[in-house]
């Protein structure tokens, strides 16, 4: 019988799929060269700060190296990474369905993602972009001379592209589950990928118009944030992290959802506290959309609102702070192998949690007056979408390669790049916490002299991080070619995609399945406590 | 977890027949409606936030400068306006005459003909929307380096038609979006595609059409209506 | 090359301190779960290591009493940051009475700074050590931010609107000052110093350099320049509204409801003068935007501020105000 892989040939049956997990891979192959740009780009910034004077290049090009970096980054691979990728190809396998609810609406969101990544990339090398990822009024409207309208317009399609995903997730969870699969019995990663869709739909929309405004702005003259009109550069700034704030949990969500998974997998053991991890993404992914006011603590909003925008953010910690108790507590008594996968758990459980916690300082009012706009919040922010997002990404990509590709990648090597991508993450940004706290400026292409020790100690960790992320890149490729061959279930785990053929046939399921009990049920179950 | 073996139960519908307009990957013509209804609840749950941005921004301006915009919207044709609301209520009308036309699994050419009357009215709205713009164009009412105001208010006016161009041009765009489907659903109602067992495209369409309707009930009042009690 | 190399920065303003005992509870905190948490996850993988192949977990589903514990314990702790956060944010953020007022205009790239007394400065801000000073920050163009990591204060300096920042110097010396909101090409260098004086020192500097007009007598100056006192006559037969004693008033609108001639309400009243109506008086007067900028609007609002009774207006750096700063909730622009 053919997989997917095997079933049809040539450009066509992949370009014009509507097999879920053919997506997935063309999904794939698109976020990793960007997120391999968007690493070039990185690298040019950490170059060029390894000296306090600008050597490398001018001021210009440094400003666009950031913004492209940004503009890459967060809209063409952290978004998509997982629900697009993961998400694609193993929502409906969990569930126990043959695809997603609307096949050709997933094909189409690809392709208007490589729209926007087109218009993007049209705006990066015909002279790029130097508006900062956050295209802040009234520098994007009225100052900037670069593409900012091409740009703008990149983000705002694929914005349509990540509204079409969750749509998608949304109604296929709702309604494609196979019987017996209720929704106490999702696995946690579908869990996860519902509060995220949540966040897709309702906050994509609102950084479309405002990009869509700022493009108007700016080429039509409507001058709705315009200040010489009385128009309020602030509301552009509300609007934009109405939207840009619930992202970030866009971004860790599914990549808490990944751990979830592997976190159970690797200590072959039910998670502990199933409905609290469950509700904790809800609960994440609702109280996310009311702390966007944390951005704007010393643009000049009342001091009652930053209060309010205060408490808020202190709150939507807590859920975070729950799931991290919970997996550690899913380790105790469990039977842990050190895999790759669980290495790079690991790695986000350690990360994440620095990373969260130094939210709370950003989230501090009268602290965050210091630290906002330093390097302590650049410090804080990868250790969330890269610490916690890209391992997340990783730990999820090494536990289900066999699946996805049916190969086997080398285990020893996958290790290692784990070992490497922790150690070079960790001396990579690090150093940024202190950096903050004396008062470095983020997006300062020139630095007083007495920065320049840890700004060096950060270029050499990004090296290192470098190295770690193209070892899976070259392993992974070399799997396809020469891996051995993955068989059904390679690390002894539970879970539906584990009970198909690696790699999935075309329709996932020979016999649709009926479930009974809840995935990752290793032992006869024995009720300690409540909450399970 | 539990795929102990037994077959789902048969995807075929009561009839033991396949619909031919079931997709593979649904077991039945209920499950696909659902998910096909639900799914553009969820894109117009989209929309609305989408122009929800719009009226936030209209919102915090209007609160700011109350005299400004009262002055401006004086200059907005309200018969113009009020025409406008009419032929998209009756549009809305049509459109739900032709849903249940399909449902009931009327003849072809009378769901063509519904969707057909939506459409000239979708499209009479477009025409007399043009009217308005050319006048704006006219009169110098465009923001921009041309705009000119004579009343007290030049800054806020200018604002106010910011804010006009921007709402009732995504509206426009979103009827002209509108038109493009029900010209797709015509042609398909003409080749006898629906009936009382298969109407989800049409049904979904209409769905669309009465939020962009509803959209425009909102946004008469709050442009055309300021200050005119 | 690597011989000064900081890890810590300067101290040297009366919050400093405050943020600093603030960070270092958050860090203690940050220290200790990050520990914990990493102890755990190492003490549990490699006791519970898997020892053959076909080794399971235990199936435990959770307790109720633990989820509750890690919720409510978490919960406290940011309690805790969030009121003494909050405690601190109100200290930097409000004005002392008897502030030292000192007017900043940020445009790209550069920061244009004048005294009361009419010492103008670019790029560096002179202030004297232990006398609260506030500063009144305005834009000529895009979003910038006035930043002393030092005193552990900024702002952001918003174009159409009046942002301001207050501290106390406490050590003399001279600190970095940094835009910290992204501006354009040159952001970097929208770089300057702040230099703290000891009190005889700073008036030393004060009456040495080349003082220029107040901005005060600038303002005045313009005033009549502009022909602004055409219309707004000392009596009461002016076209426009007098301004003798209005600065920081409450004022009746045409619109019906009232406003406050405070900085922002000049503001605006010059450069976009329809959008507040005094009560009984006609919309004549044409916008000065573009006309004016904004280093001449801040001069015109000092002068306007002069003509109000003895307390509005901007208390020169050369008279002895209080130095210490006062416990006042109320903002300087509401004392009547």
């Amino acid at each position: 019988m053919p997989n997917y892989l095997t079933n049809g040939h040539g450009l066509a049956s992949w370009l014009l799929t509507k097999d879920h997990k053919r997506i997935a891979l063309l999904y794939l192959a698109s976020i990793t060269a960007f997120f391999f740009l968007g690493g070039m780009f990185a690298f040019l910034i950490r170059l060029e700060l390894l000296t306090p004077a600008g050597d490398v290049m001018t001021s210009e090009s440094y400003n666009k190296m950031f913004t492209m970096h940004g503009v890459v980054m967060v809209f063409f691979f952290l978004i998509p990474s997982i629900p697009a990728v993961l998400g694609n190809f193993f929502i409906p396998i969990m569930i126990g369905a043959k695809d997603l609810a609307f096949p050709r609406i997933n094909l189409l969101s690809w392709y208007v993602y490589v729209l926007g990544g087109l218009f993007t990339l049209v705006a990066a090398l015909g002279g790029g972009v130097d508006t900062g990822w956050t295209f802040y009024t009234p520098y994007s409207t009225a100052a900037s001379n670069t593409h900012v309208i091409t740009a703008g317009l990149g983000v705002f399609i694929t914005g349509f592209s990540s509204i079409l995903t969750g749509l998608n997730f949304i109604v296929t969870i709702h309604r494609m589950r196979a019987p017996g699969m209720t929704w106490f019995r999702l696995p946690l990663f579908v869990w996860s990928h519902y509060a995220t869709s949540l966040i897709m739909i309702l906050g994509t929309p609102v950084i479309a118009i405002t990009v869509l405004l700022v493009a108007v702005e700016r080429g039509l003259h409507l001058g709705i944030f315009d200040p010489a009109l009385g128009g309020d550069p602030i509301l552009f700034q509300h609007l934009f992290w109405f939207y840009s704030h619930p992202a970030v949990y866009i971004m860790i969500l599914p990549a808490m959802g990944v751990i979830s998974e592997v976190v159970q997998a690797f200590s072959r053991k039910n998670v502990f506290g199933y409905s609290f991890v469950a509700f904790s993404s809800l609960a994440i992914a609702i109280i996310g959309f009311l702390v966007w006011g944390h951005h704007i603590f010393v643009a000049g909003q009342s001091v009652y609102a930053g209060l309010i925008f205060s408490i808020l953010s202190f709150l939507v910690a807590i859920p975070s702070a729950v799931k991290v108790f919970n997996w550690t507590a899913t380790i105790y008594k469990g039977s842990v192998s050190f895999d790759a996968p669980m290495l790079y758990a690991f790695g986000f459980l350690g990360l994440f949690t620095i990373g969260g916690l130094t939210g709370l300082f950003l989230a501090t009012v009268g602290l965050d007056v210091h630290v906002h706009d330093t390097y302590f919040i650049i410090a804080h922010f990868h250790y969330i979408m890269v610490g916690g997002a890209i391992m997340g990404y990783l730990a999820g990509l090494h536990y289900w390669w066999p699946k996805i590709s049916g190969k086997m990648y080398p285990e020893g090597w996958a290790r290692f790049a784990a070992l490497i991508v922790f150690v070079g993450f960790n001396l990579t940004f690090f150093p940024q916490f202190v950096l903050g706290y004396l008062g470095m400026p983020r997006r300062y292409h020139v630095y007083p002299p007495e920065f320049q020790v840890l700004n060096v100690l950060s270029t050499a960790g990004a090296t290192v991080l470098a190295v770690g992320y193209l070892l899976p890149m070259v392993y992974f490729t070399w799997s396809i070619f020469a891996g051995e061959k993955a068989p059904m279930n390679p690390w002894g785990v539970k879970g539906l995609e584990w009970e198909i053929p690696s790699p999935p046939p075309t329709e996932n399921f020979v016999v649709s399945p009926i479930v009974t009990h809840r995935t990752h049920q290793y032992a006869p179950s024995k009720e300690v406590g409540i909450g399970g | 977890m539990a795929a102990d073996g037994h077959a789902r139960v048969a995807a075929e519908g009561a009839h033991g027949v396949r619909h031919p307009r079931l997709q593979h990957h649904f077991d039945d013509m209920e499950q696909q409606a659902e998910a096909s209804t639900l799914g553009m609840w969820v894109f117009l749950v989209t929309e609305i936030m989408f122009f929800g941005g719009l009226f936030m921004a209209y919102l915090v301006y209007r609160t700011q400068m109350p005299d400004a915009f009262r002055e401006a919207s004086h200059h907005l044709d309200i018969t113009l306006g009020a025409t406008n609301t009419v032929i998209l209520i009756v549009s809305s009308l049509t459109m739900a005459l032709a849903v249940r036309s399909a449902q009931t699994g009327q003849p072809a050419k009378t769901q063509v003909g519904w969707l057909v009357a939506t459409m000239v009215f979708g499209a009479a709205f477009l025409g007399i929307k043009a009217i308005e713009y050319t006048e704006k164009f006219r009169d110098h009412i465009v923001p921009g380096p041309f705009f000119e105001w004579h009343g007290t208010y030049p800054r806020g006016a200018e604002m106010f038609y910011s804010l006009y161009f921007a709402m009732t041009g995504l509206h426009a765009l979103h009827m002209v979006v509108g038109l493009g489907i029900m010209t797709v659903m015509a042609s398909l109602a003409w080749r006898g595609r629906f009936d009382d067992t298969y109407y989800t495209p049409i049904e979904v369409s209409g769905l669309y059409w009465h939020f962009v309707d509803i959209v425009w009930i909102f946004l008469f009042p709050l442009l055309y209506l300021i200050g005119r009690h | 090359m690597f011989t000064n190399f900081p890890l810590f920065p300067h101290q040297a303003s009366a919050q400093a301190a405050q943020v600093d005992n603030l960070y270092f509870f958050l860090l203690s905190v940050t220290a200790f779960f990050s520990l914990l948490i990493a102890t755990l996850v190492v003490v549990f993988a490699i006791k519970y290591r898997r020892r053959h192949r076909d080794e399971v977990g235990v199936a435990i589903h959770g307790s109720l009493a633990l989820e509750m514990l890690w919720t409510i314990i978490p919960f406290f702790i940011v309690m805790v940051m969030f009121v003494w956060g909050a405690k601190v944010f109100f200290d930097i953020y409000r004005p002392v009475a008897g502030s030292m007022e000192i007017y900043v205009v940020g445009k790209q790239w550069m920061w244009k700074v004048q005294h009361m007394d009419g010492q103008k400065e670019i790029n560096e801000l002179h202030v004297p050590v232990g006398r609260p000073v506030k500063l009144v920050m305005a834009s000529e163009d895009v979003i910038h931010d006035f930043f002393i990591p030092a005193f552990r204060v900024k702002a952001d300096v918003v174009p159409g609107r009046y942002n301001h920042l207050s501290f106390t110097a406490t050590k003399a010396g001279t600190y970095h000052l940094f835009c910290a909101q992204y501006c354009g090409t040159r952001h970097s260098g929208m770089i300057g110093s702040v230099i703290a004086m000891e009190p005889a020192d700073f008036q030393a500097w004060l009456s040495g350099g080349r003082a220029t007009d107040s901005p005060l007598a600038s303002g005045e100056k313009l005033f009549q320049d502009l022909a602004c006192s055409t219309c707004h006559r000392s009596d009461t037969q002016g076209r426009g509204p007098m301004l003798a004693n209005l600065f920081g008033k409450s004022v009746e609108l045409q619109s019906g409801g009232t406003a406050v001639a405070d900085e922002a309400y000049l503001r605006e009243s010059i450069v976009n003068p329809q959008a507040k109506i005094v009560a009984g008086f006609q919309p004549l007067m044409p916008t000065f935007q573009g006309l004016v900028s904004e280093e001449q609007i801040l001069q015109l609002i000092a002068y306007v501020r002069s003509l109000s009774a003895q307390g509005a207006a901007p208390a020169p750096a050369g008279t002895s105000a209080p130095t210490l700063p006062q416990q006042s909730d109320r903002p300087v622009k509401e004392k009547k």
